[in-house]
């Protein structure tokens, strides 16, 4: 129960790139995916920045070859995990037992949100092709049809952590031998749901977010999809592979439905947790992509919680969220592929705009991106609503 | 290793929550929807709580809560719960306000409550549990991913007590939209059905009644003389090829954990009134399941994706008790109701169980198939 589970293959898009190559080209030339809003139909348009993925539904479904009458939540997600699976590049992936959990917090509510407003006027009105993937479960299933994926389906959904529960889950499925191959990860698309809700809790940035920064002002939402293929050592013996998924934990803050403890004690325990798991000890670690969403709060409790743990020995760190906004659902995946991709090419993120220390701590984020660093431990953490808190840590074979 | 179920607590449409007789009083439901009988929540929840959480929360909650004071107080290593539907009050109440005012002005609290895990989250606030904590969303997979996710912690001796259950409500809106896709038996009077209607617990037409309901159970790795069951096993598959298909998969669990079909005292299936899906049942009931004492449960708590909670809570009280309440219908090909003669039903006048335990049913099997789609198997045994 405690066999190697390996990373053989990534896929991701986001604000920034429809795919890993177009990431790695807008990390390094610092270009973040904000900007005003130009697909998401909300009466914010003007007012609220996001991080989009840069294509219509349309340009989605030709690219992924299906229709686009779909949830934009699926044809994000059937985007990213394709090409997870194709990167692994799996031979006889039909004699292998494979597995698709897949994390999102919004299900179909894009088209979901069509229907109702028809239906508010009369329940017999809405086109029900606009709700039948309103579950977050149907989507997962969708993609995993459109994938002949069968041996097990899975959705998580615990709020902005439920990409990175998705990826542990999957990791204990191949330890306990049930599966030889799981895509893990997660997808969430922009929707006014979403957008409303951050709204109303007075978390969301006017500006650009600013990370771990003392003048922070909130988040950027973003959207996005992004997976990670994972394998038995025995599936891996003939791949090549990124990494190994060394250690993770699930920890809960327990202090409120929406905000978080300020001394970060669910986001201590993940990480403490994370660490031991996988054997090493908080030194170890070279990098932490940080939950970092630029609210006051998320950001004082990730940075207690780390000044706690790893005091006075503080490994770089930085949030993508500065490039991707705050894909919620989808962020734990995404941010597992990043972390991936750090240990393969010793990347360090910058994380942008950031000026001014969070007072209180002696550690401030990356700002300008490297590689070829010598990057062995990446710790990725994703904390959200409910109190739940989970970090993973990637491994250089 | 074994795993048990120490205890376990049901808020269903059926009188099941708290300290009550064992379904003596079945509730006959004439319509195509079935509502939970909800307890009085003072006692269970913060008062001040009570008022702000929707019907789904306080109904998970007080089904954790209840669980665990059945345990005897046992704080949880983990907490998991299932939901494929999620927390659908909130979210409609959201989305209604988002277009009756135009994105402007809107309060939180519907938002706040509206993710899918509010009540896994709010049972660790409770509890002040800093455990691991998960919920699972996959339509007829959301409880039994959870309840796979709570046994795979126990083996890894990441936990030693585990409360896994599942949360699923109707709302007025999902029983209009579920109904237009044609999910529910259409009653007499509604568009398409003659006027002689259609007896909604008739098993020969379309559709099925709605239902809904929050279980919980406390799975432990130690054994103790308060156990219900001993829960042995469970699998999914999904979307068989056909009938065939679904036998093997039946078959090969079973051989996995070395057990024959003749091993089990009763089977458990999703008979859920609808001619198509119940085709499946009667089919292996024609074959694989031909010898067995078999039994249906959605005439008790409706047809909801994460219904198996409510199976599951049943056999862990049949096994308990040693006897299949009389308010359960019976597998029969040619009598849907109870077969009053039959040595597992209790009887009020029947001496044969004054012992009030009969050693008849020591296995019991699950059977349930959500839409052909999501299938589930569930082994449990008296310990």
């Amino acid at each position: 129960m405690n066999a190697d589970v390996f990373v053989a293959g990534v896929g991701v898009i986001s604000a920034i790139g429809n795919n890993v190559a177009e990431c790695l080209s807008a990390f390094e030339s610092e270009q973040a995916g904000m900007g005003p809003i130009s697909y998401l139909g909300t009466v914010h348009r003007q007012e609220i920045p996001v991080a989009e993925v840069k294509l219509s539904n349309e340009e989605l479904a030709f690219r992924a070859g299906v229709s686009s009458r779909i949830s934009r939540t699926a044809l994000l997600s059937m985007i990213a995990a394709k090409a997870a699976l194709e990167d692994a590049s799996i031979k006889d992936l039909s004699s292998l037992r494979t597995g698709f959990v897949s994390a999102n917090t919004v299900g179909g509510m894009d088209k979901s949100e069509d229907f109702f407003v028809d239906f508010l006027s009369d329940p017999r009105k809405g086109k029900l092709r606009d709700v039948f993937q309103h579950e977050c479960g149907s989507i997962t299933e969708w993609v995993a049809d459109q994938l002949n994926i069968r041996h097990y389906i899975t959705t998580v959904s615990t709020a902005c952590s439920s990409s990175a529960n998705a990826i542990a889950y999957g990791a204990r499925l191949i330890r306990h031998g049930m599966l030889d191959v799981v895509i893990a990860g997660g997808t969430d698309a922009l929707t006014k749901f979403t957008l409303n809700g951050f709204n109303t809790l007075m978390i969301l940035d006017r500006r650009y977010c600013k990370p771990f920064d003392e003048e922070r002002g909130g988040l950027n939402l973003g959207e996005g999809a992004g997976y990670v293929v994972l394998v038995s050592e025995q599936a891996a013996a003939s791949l090549k592979l990124y990494c190994r998924l060394s250690g993770f934990c699930n920890a809960n803050d327990a202090y409120h439905q929406t905000a978080s403890s300020p001394d970060g004690t669910g986001s201590y325990l993940a990480m403490k947790g994370a660490v031991e798991r996988s054997g090493l000890r908080p030194s170890d670690i070279d990098y932490i992509n940080l939950h970092g969403t630029g609210t006051q709060n998320n950001d004082m409790a990730e940075a207690t919680a780390i000044k706690r743990l790893f005091e006075p020995h503080y490994p770089r760190m930085s949030s993508t969220k500065s490039f991707t906004g705050h894909t919620l659902g989808a962020s734990g995946g995404i941010e597992a592929v990043f972390s991936v991709l750090s240990i393969r090419h010793g990347i360090v993120y910058p994380n942008l705009r950031f000026r001014t220390a969070m007072s209180g701590f002696s550690f401030v984020p990356e700002t300008s991106f490297s590689k070829n660093e010598p990057i062995r431990h990446v710790l990725s953490n994703s904390f959200g609503f409910g109190g739940n808190c989970s970090s993973l840590i990637f491994s250089k074979l | 290793m074994s795993i048990y179920i120490r205890a376990t607590a049901s808020i269903s449409p059926q009188k099941t929550f708290g300290r009550v007789p064992f379904l003596t009083e079945p509730i006959e439901y004439t319509g195509n929807r079935l509502t939970c009988v909800e307890p009085d929540y003072k006692g269970l929840i913060d008062v001040k709580l009570i008022r702000r959480m929707s019907r789904i929360i306080k109904m998970g909650v007080a089904a954790a809560s209840e669980c665990l004071q059945e345990a005897g107080g046992v704080s949880p290593d983990a907490i998991i719960t299932g939901t494929a539907f999620g927390c659908l009050e909130d979210t409609g109440l959201f989305l209604t306000r988002i277009i009756q005012q135009q994105e402007e002005m809107l309060s939180p609290t519907a938002f706040i409550q509206s993710t899918h895990n509010t009540v896994g989250g709010q049972i660790a606030l409770m509890l002040q549990c800093h455990h691991y904590n998960n919920t699972f969303v996959h339509r007829g997979f959301s409880f039994e991913s959870a309840l796979l996710d709570g046994m795979m912690l126990l083996q890894e001796k990441e936990a030693s007590h585990v409360l896994v259950g599942s949360v699923d409500e109707i709302t007025d809106s999902s029983h209009a939209i579920l109904t237009r896709f044609g999910l529910y038996k259409r009653l007499p009077g509604s568009k398409g059905v003659d006027s002689e209607g259609v007896d909604p617990k008739g098993f020969d037409s379309k559709g099925t009644l709605a239902g809904e309901g929050a279980a919980f159970f406390l799975l432990t790795d130690q054994p103790s003389a308060s156990d219900y069951a001993r829960f042995d096993a469970i699998t999914t598959f999904y979307k068989p090829h056909d009938i065939r298909d679904i036998q093997d998969q039946i078959s090969s669990f079973l051989t996995v954990h070395s057990i024959g079909i003749e091993d089990i005292d009763l089977i458990i299936t999703g008979n859920n009134g609808d001619t198509k899906g119940d085709t499946i049942y009667r089919q292996l009931k024609q074959t694989i399941f031909s010898r067995s004492d078999s039994i249906h449960y959605k005439n008790l708590c409706g047809e909801y994706p994460s219904s198996a909670s409510f199976a599951l809570w049943l056999a862990a009280n049949i096994i308990k008790t040693g006897a299949v309440p009389a308010a359960v219908y019976r597998d029969h090909e040619d009598n849907r109701f109870r077969d009053g003669n039959d040595d597992l039903y209790q009887e009020g006048n029947d001496d044969r169980h004054q012992d009030g335990k009969s050693n008849a049913i020591r296995r019991i099997l699950i059977y349930n198939h959500y839409q052909n789609i999501h299938h589930s198997l569930l082994l449990l045994s008296a310990c």
